[in-house]
């Protein structure tokens, strides 16, 4: 009874991962949205991580590390944009950035 | 103890994500994702990933949350306004995502009942072995996410300068 089952590990990333759903599609302020994406993007980490123990197998491991990067990366563009949002509209309610639906 | 370090992290991470989804402060979501992050990197170490968990708490829960943090600061977020949502989406989405939750739990339930995880089963996590596979097999991705941070740098300056009358 010292050892833990694999399956507990992806049932904790799919918890993580609906809410990060339910995060993303219930929450009106953008920096929470893009909050809620991370969240997401670290419990697909866990389920890499996770299988490439499984497998005993380090290419899981490279893939997580490639995610952080991409996350990386995306983060910095993405709060640059909302920079650029809060600049020209004066809002960080995503229901007020709607100018291309009209 | 591997379960108990499970356990203690998982609901450490479960609760931190709840506090991501129903706070209304954008600096509340901030720090318990934190939280999220910092748990995470524990199991990573528990699933012998020892480089990803100390990656995890460098760019993760330090350059990237200290990026939102400054940027919530940077625009002084305010808690969200509650307006406009409509009861019968919110009457639909909860069972949506609990049915969404449910059949992912289910299935891996099915599919991996057996397979059990012990603190040092793998030891193919550490710098030298990721490092190793970073340089041979994984070299053009590598050097393409280094294309790809060049370009979410530029990006970044490009928007969010100061515009140039």
């Amino acid at each position: 009874m010292t050892a833990v089952p694999v399956s507990w590990f992806l049932t904790l990333s799919a918890v993580l991962f609906v809410l990060g759903v339910c995060g993303f599609l219930f929450r009106r302020n953008i920096i929470t949205v893009f909050m809620s994406i991370e969240l997401m993007l670290n419990a697909v980490n866990l389920t890499f991580i996770t299988f490439s123990y499984q497998l005993k197998q380090v290419n899981g491991h490279l893939f997580a590390f490639f995610v952080m990067v991409v996350a990386a990366a995306e983060a910095a563009v993405g709060l640059a944009i909302i920079l650029t949002v809060f600049k020209n509209r004066n809002t960080l309610n995503i229901d007020e950035v709607n100018s291309m639906k009209n | 103890m591997d379960v108990i370090l499970f356990l203690v992290f998982a609901i450490i991470a479960v609760v931190c994500a709840i506090n991501v989804v129903v706070q209304n402060h954008p600096i509340s979501s901030a720090i318990s994702l934190v939280g999220v992050m910092g748990s995470l990197a524990i199991l990573y170490l528990l699933l012998g990933a020892e480089f990803i968990a100390a990656a995890q708490v460098i760019v993760y829960a330090g350059a990237i949350m200290v990026l939102f943090v400054f940027v919530i600061m940077l625009l002084n977020a305010g808690a969200e306004t509650r307006k406009g949502r409509s009861l019968m989406v919110q009457a639909v989405g909860v069972p949506l995502a609990i049915a969404l939750l449910g059949s992912l739990a289910f299935f891996v339930q099915r599919l991996y009942p057996r397979d059990m995880v012990h603190f040092g089963g793998f030891q193919g996590g550490s710098a030298l072995a990721v490092g190793r596979a970073l340089f041979t097999t994984y070299l053009l991705p590598f050097e393409i996410t280094s294309i790809l941070v060049l370009i979410a740098i530029v990006g970044a300056i490009v928007l969010a300068r100061k515009e140039l009358d």
